[in-house]
């Protein structure tokens, strides 16, 4: 039974989730839990598993074996409640280009079944600063403003989970912390859950409260940032990240 | 629901007003059609069949109207891929069903204007008057429409299923299907093996009904319920197909794969 809004333990709970894709398992077993208003950094290499995890927990992929929970409901059996209460935006996704900004949220909206509609567009745009460019084609936008567009549709339902996959990838790092502090206004104000995939450890170490390390589809490494440099003996969570993905070190948790 | 369906037809709208591409498919290549096969009947009329091949015309316009609908559909999704937006459509609490409405709506829209100023053009340039049969016309309207929305769901299911290696099938499917239908010809041209494939078409029932109806003013109700019937199986089977593909394709992880190539 979906557990109550509100008295929630867990935002997301991933129990033995496992997908396999013919021979090779993309991922393997995971097990971690999210609680509500924390940001959560989902890290790893290239391949290591990450983006498999969030098309998972979004419904995009159907999980080989495991359970996973979101808000209490069950993916994939109760996604259409679950997409309505959660969001996603991803550097490597984008907005028709041939549609202006304000066209393309006003879409997402209706998707979303937003009220007042118009008016939490304009409350978004001005946020994110992207008022000027709303009537604009989306296609006309710099990688930094399309990045900000994606984020207002990403808040347009005011979503309990976020997901976010390498949000900032290819921003200037004026971009990039423009984009950092917005969502962390956003996360403090509406006490949104954030899983956060990145390859940028400073930024990670900036924003997450806790991470979870993959390498080949399993957690190796999970924590507070702090903790987990902690564990591991290293200098940074750059350190961290090298190791883990050179040798697939496991970083056990304290006793 | 109302509002999602809404908000789909309202994306696949402005992707019509702000693309010169999808408007010139809606209008340009099917006015260049009804160019061609107007002149050429108008040549073929003076030195052969003197009022006898009018119906090419005929066909010209309901040809577009199968067209059009199942370009509307896969053009709609294929755009969204095409413009990596794939995944946010497929993120939001949007069910299966209300984006094949959607599509299909687009489809009623796209065909009727498309198939409205072709008729009124072959009225004007070639004095073909569609419009004079009336009532009769609507039955082959509906069902090329339906046929249309049929493939529109295999092509669709193909596609995102295979990526770019399919997307030839959306206009190359229609063009498997003419020769098959009987669009410009009777189906007793055709060789007898391909005929008995050829009666399996909704649309050759359609074309044979239409060239009937066009001599004769009247429409044949056994060519009707067969199209009707036809219909019936390929639409379901089209649903089946899309439904069963897409999970076929989350469980492999190519819908992810597709929306971020």
């Amino acid at each position: 039974m979906p557990e109550t809004p509100g008295r929630l333990d867990a935002a997301i709970s991933v129990t033995g989730l496992t997908k396999q894709f013919g021979d090779v398992a993309a991922v393997d077993g995971l097990s971690f839990s999210v609680a509500p208003g924390e940001i959560f950094g989902l890290l790893g290499a290239n391949g290591a598993g990450k983006t498999t995890t969030i098309q998972l927990l979004l419904g995009l992929t159907t999980p080989t074996a495991g359970d996973v929970r979101v808000l209490g409901l069950r993916m994939p059996s109760d996604r259409l409640a679950i997409l309505q209460r959660v969001n996603f935006s991803s550097a490597y996704i984008s907005l028709p280009s041939n549609l202006t900004v304000r066209q393309n949220l006003r879409v997402f909206a209706g998707l979303y079944s937003v009220r007042n509609a118009p008016a939490k567009i304009d409350g978004l745009l001005e946020l994110f600063e992207v008022s000027d460019s709303a009537n604009k084609a989306t296609g006309a936008l710099s990688s930094g403003q399309l990045t900000r567009v994606n984020l207002c549709k990403a808040f347009l339902n005011d979503p309990e989970v976020l997901f976010l996959d390498e949000p900032t990838a290819s921003l200037d790092p004026d971009i990039a912390d423009k984009v950092r502090t917005a969502l962390q206004k956003l996360q403090r104000e509406r006490g949104v859950t954030i899983v956060y995939s990145s390859h940028n450890m400073r930024e990670v170490e900036v924003l997450c409260d806790r991470v979870l390390f993959l390498a080949h589809g399993r957690a190796v490494a999970e924590g507070t940032p702090r903790d987990v440099l902690a564990r591991s003996k290293s200098d940074s969570l750059e350190d961290v990240f090298i190791a883990i993905a050179r040798d697939g070190n496991t970083i056990e948790p304290r006793a | 629901m109302i509002s999602r369906i809404g908000a789909l037809l309202l994306r696949y709208l402005y992707l019509y007003r702000r693309s010169t591409a999808r408007l010139m498919g809606v209008l340009f290549w099917p006015v260049m059609d009804l160019l061609v096969w107007g002149f050429l009947t108008s040549y073929l009329e003076k030195i052969a069949a003197p009022r006898g091949v009018t119906f090419l015309l005929g066909a010209v316009i309901f040809w577009d109207i199968f067209y059009s609908a199942q370009q509307a559909i896969t053009l709609s999704i294929t755009e969204d891929i095409w413009a990596r937006n794939i995944l946010n459509v497929f993120v939001a609490p949007v069910r299966t069903w209300e984006l094949l409405v959607a599509t299909s709506l687009i489809g009623v829209l796209r065909a009727t204007v498309s198939a409205g100023v072709l008729a009124i053009l072959a009225r004007l340039f070639y004095g073909f008057p569609l419009f004079a049969i009336g009532l009769p016309l609507l039955p082959f309207y509906f069902s090329l429409l339906l046929f249309g929305w049929a493939m529109g769901m295999f092509t669709m299911a193909l596609v995102l299923r295979f990526g770019q290696a399919a997307e030839a099938l959306i206009w190359g499917i229609p063009f498997l299907i003419q020769p098959l239908s009987a669009v410009f010809y009777p189906v007793s041209v055709l060789p007898a093996w391909l005929r008995a494939i050829s009666l399996l078409l909704p649309s050759t029932h359609v074309f044979e009904g239409m060239r009937s109806a066009l001599s004769t003013g009247r429409v044949s109700a056994g060519v009707l319920a067969a199209a009707v019937g036809l219909n019936a199986i390929y639409l379901a089977a089209g649903g089946a197909f899309f439904g069963w593909m897409l999970g076929r394709v989350r469980e492999k992880g190519y819908l992810a794969r597709l929306g971020m190539d």
